[in-house]
């Protein structure tokens, strides 16, 4: 068995890359896609300390977190298609409203 | 008998309390009927607890009442020994009489009950300056008795003389009041105790003649405020403004005789400070003089009576600079009884006449009023100090005092003696030109006797003036035994042997005929054209009020201003405001970083967020 | 094992990093699929064998579909603007997320599980029975939650989905 320690390590790697994908990316839905990796990593880190620490309930955790996703994801991209579909743009800074 | 002390002033306040608030609804004369009974009952009181002092077998005894600012270990506690008990039977006795008097001078004001009501305040304020056996509780009535003072000088109001009077009255007497609170700390400082038993007892030993000095000279001109000596005197002819009765009240019986009973009550702290001693009695003299030299001049003759006041109490504050103690209460008596009675009988003159106060507009109302009259004239020849009448025997004792005192004081004797001639010659031209000589008046006035409700008390009043000197004789010190044990063995000066006391009394009596003498020869005819030179001038007060009004009060209020528009709203608004100002531009700066677009946003988040992991791992110490 | 992990890790980061990079949105949802499969992987090296199934079933099946369908519906075929308007965004974006990584890189490999736990298993075996005795046993007020979570999720969708066509369109904003 591997050290679940290495797991971890890889999931802080995918974390941080989905982290920048959000930040840098202007497309909304690869903005989306980059928090749903976040997630997936955090997913990982739960299972993984699970599996150190002698619980069930990293696994359990994790089923939690991927129903929330789906539940995040569904609403999400309605209020996406809500918002865009009135634009010819997928642009995130475009909805700029708020500034100031 | 002791232990209900406290209804002295109890008594009075309730009827000030009624009478404030419900004034207006209890009205004529009903308000008058329950202030003067109110008081009554009170001498009555206060005559019955004085029997055991009369008769020697009373000891002087404190109440105490409850605790009142235990930080400090300030009782508020009462005192009742001779010198106290002399006060209250003078605030009580003269008060009633000015009370019934007074209901019926101040028939028709539409703020009848209120009236009664400030002076009930008056009376009870005054008790409690009298009965107090602190100096905290003392100063208590003594800054009461200057509300009651300010309420009364301007309880016409809406005349703008008097409410200017009233306001003049208070500010001048804060200064006073200013000296007299500093001294108060001194004491506490000295002896860690305001009571005045713990005071006196440890006096001699605790301090210092510096000290003494110290403190003595700053209740001095406490005492100068309130008595109205140079310099702070010029509030009192003003305070003719307010009714008759008040004047004779609080003018010249009681409120401002408050200076001397103080002195008299701290006799032990001055007998350490014979500088201060001499200021005391150069100020009296000065005053004295100096007022009876305005006296002569005045037009109104309540004013006349005003300056003659300043100038009487200038007699009572030199005898206390000359450790004449007993002679400056006995004087502090009978100027009691006259000056009150002239202030009364001054006021029925003006009460027939209408309103009249112009000397000149009035003569020949002996034949009109004649127990007026005659009781002015019992007041007039006290005053002037004609023997056997009151006012002779306490003068008398005042200037043999002073001649008795020896080298300086011998100058202020003389000072004196020239201001008991101005004394006599300015109160027989008051009578001259009132009730003397041809009638000056316009015929519409058609002055008549006073009602006897206004005539009673003058003649009680007369009756006391005229026999009131038997206290203290120099064949029989009747007072001065009685106020011994009041005075804590301070010794006091004695008169000289005879035959210099004989001399002296017949100078004193000779320089009085003179003053009459000289006014009669003036005035008995017809009325002189006093304009002019002198007589200008002491109309204006020889201009001291201007005076004080450009290098006292013009730089109060220049600061008052610059204080308003300078420091107010340049510098505090300016802080105020400017805080504001700071606060909107640092949000304004702030607000740069609300760019609108949400990636921006989640870099500072997220830029946060490794700040707390980067902080938590360090704490941990995993770094 | 160890083969196994490192081919599969870099095949997850691979597939992050064409997420992240690509140009196309439906090249980047592949890319995210072969993560989330290779995250299943992991999940079955480390006898999760439940929460693999879900996560295929769900995240892979359920979950990018939707993506793909959304990408189809909007912006597929437009080509995104590259250059970057926000200042500094690209290098402060890739310092703070290098720095998270290297932060919890390096404090985490001091100790990744620090202690074990009282209710530690030897063999953790994360098959359907063990996990529904978990999820239905303690956490099942947690679990009753997630319906409601769910049930509103789906009004939500669908009051969204219907909300637009009432209004009339919004005015297309200028950037600033």
């Amino acid at each position: 068995m591997i050290d679940p320690g290495w797991y971890m390590a890889l999931a802080a790697v995918l974390f941080a890359i989905g982290a920048a994908g959000v930040l840098v990316r202007r497309n909304a839905l690869v903005m989306f896609m980059s928090i749903e990796l976040m997630l997936n990593s955090v997913n990982l880190t739960f299972v993984s300390a699970g599996t150190g620490l002698g619980l069930i309930e990293g696994q359990v955790a994790a089923l939690f977190v991927v129903v929330v996703a789906a539940a995040e994801v569904t609403v999400g991209l309605a209020i996406l298609i809500a918002v865009f579909r009135g634009r010819a743009t997928a642009d995130v800074d475009k909805l700029a409203a708020l500034k100031g | 008998m002791i232990d209900a002390l406290w209804v002295l002033i109890a008594l009075p306040l309730i009827g000030a309390a009624t009478l404030i608030i419900f004034g207006k609804r209890i009205g004529e004369p009903w308000s008058g009927w329950l202030a003067s009974a109110l008081v009554g009952i009170a001498f009555v009181f206060a005559a019955v607890a004085s029997v055991p002092l009369f008769t020697g077998s009373g000891e002087p005894e404190t109440l105490d009442l409850f605790r009142w600012i235990p930080v400090v270990g300030v009782e508020a506690s009462l005192l009742w020994d001779p010198l106290a008990a002399m006060m209250t039977l003078i605030v009580t006795g003269v008060g009633f009489l000015i009370h019934v008097y007074a209901t019926g001078y101040m028939d028709g004001d539409d703020r009848f009950g209120t009236f009664f009501g400030y002076l009930n305040l008056f009376v009870a304020s005054m008790l409690i300056l009298v009965l107090a056996a602190n100096f905290v509780v003392m100063f208590v009535g003594w800054e009461l008795v200057g509300l009651s003072s300010y309420l009364l000088i301007s309880f016409w109001f809406a005349r703008p003389a008097a409410a200017a009077a009233g306001k003049k009255a208070f500010i001048v007497n804060r200064i006073g009041d200013y000296g007299f609170l500093v001294g108060l700390m001194l004491i506490f400082a000295a002896f860690g105790t305001f009571e005045f038993a713990a005071v006196f007892a440890s006096a001699p030993a605790v301090l210092t003649t510096g000290m003494a000095t110290a403190i003595t000279l700053l209740l001095f001109v406490g005492a100068v405020g309130k008595s109205a000596q140079i310099p702070l005197y010029v509030w009192l002819p003003d305070a003719m403004e307010g009714p008759t009765p008040v004047s004779a009240l609080i003018h010249a019986a009681t409120m401002v005789t408050a200076g001397i009973y103080m002195i008299a009550r701290t006799a032990v702290l001055f007998d350490l400070a014979p500088a201060t001693l001499v200021v005391v009695a150069t100020v009296g003299a000065a005053t004295a003089l100096f007022a009876a030299t305005l006296a002569v001049g005045q037009r109104d003759i309540k004013r006349v009576l005003a300056y003659s006041t300043i100038s009487q109490l200038g007699f009572m504050v030199m005898a206390l600079g000359v450790t004449a103690y007993t002679a400056a209460m006995f004087h502090l008596m009978t100027h009691a009884f006259f000056k009150a009675l002239l202030f009364l009988g001054a006021g029925a003159v003006i009460h027939a006449l209408g309103g009249e106060q112009d000397l000149r507009k009035m003569g020949g109302l002996r034949k009109v009023m004649p127990i007026t009259f005659w009781t002015m004239v019992v007041a007039w020849l006290a005053l002037a100090g004609v023997v056997p009448l009151s006012g002779f025997w306490s003068k008398d004792e005042i200037l043999a005092a002073a001649f008795a005192h020896g080298s300086y004081f011998v100058l202020l004797w003389a000072i004196a003696v020239a201001a008991a001639l101005l004394t006599a010659f300015y109160i027989t031209r008051l009578m001259i030109l009132t009730f003397g000589g041809e009638e000056r008046w316009p015929d519409a006035a058609d002055p008549h006797e006073a009602p006897p409700i206004m005539t009673a008390p003058l003649v009680i009043l007369a009756v006391l003036a005229a026999i009131g000197g038997v206290s203290n004789t120099p064949f029989r010190l009747g007072l001065e035994h009685f106020l011994e044990t009041s005075l804590h063995g301070v010794s006091q000066q004695q008169a000289p042997e005879a035959p210099v006391v004989g001399i002296l009394a017949l100078v004193a009596l000779s320089v009085t005929i003179a003053g009459i003498l000289g006014a009669w020869l003036r005035y008995r005819r017809s009325l002189p054209e006093d304009e002019g030179g002198y007589w200008a001038a002491a109309v204006d007060g020889y201009g001291i009020d201007d005076w004080y009004g450009r290098f006292v009060v013009a730089p109060g209020k220049a600061a008052a201003t610059w204080t308003a528009t300078v420091l107010d709203q340049r510098v505090i608004d300016g802080m105020v405001n400017g805080v504001g100002r700071g606060v909107r531009s640092l949000g304004e700066s702030m607000s740069d970083a609300q760019t609108g677009w949400v990636r921006w946003y989640g870099l500072v988040m997220l830029a946060g967020t490794v700040g707390v992991v980067l902080l938590l791992v360090l704490i941990q110490g995993l770094l | 094992m160890t083969v196994v992990f490192f081919l599969f890790a870099g095949v997850a980061i691979a597939g992050a990093l064409v997420m992240v990079l690509a140009r196309n949105p439906v090249h980047s949802a592949i890319g995210l699929l072969t993560t989330m499969f290779s995250i299943a992987v992991f999940y079955v090296l480390q006898d999760a064998h439940f929460v693999a199934a879900i996560q295929v079933l769900v995240y892979a099946g359920a979950v990018m579909t939707l993506f793909l369908f959304v990408i189809m519906l909007i912006g597929v075929d437009k080509s995104e603007d590259r250059t970057e308007r926000i200042p500094y965004q690209r290098p402060l974006a890739i310092i703070v997320t290098g720095g998270l990584a290297a932060v919890i890189l390096i404090a985490g490999s001091q100790a990744w599980i620090t202690a074990s736990s009282p209710f530690a298993v030897d063999e953790l075996n994360g098959t359907i029975e063990v996990v529904a005795d978990a999820l239905f046993g303690t956490w099942v007020m947690a679990f009753l939650s997630t319906i409601f979570l769910l049930t509103i999720a789906a009004v939500g969708a669908i009051a969204l989905a219907h909300y637009p066509e009432t209004r009339s369109p919004r005015p297309e904003r200028e950037v600033p």
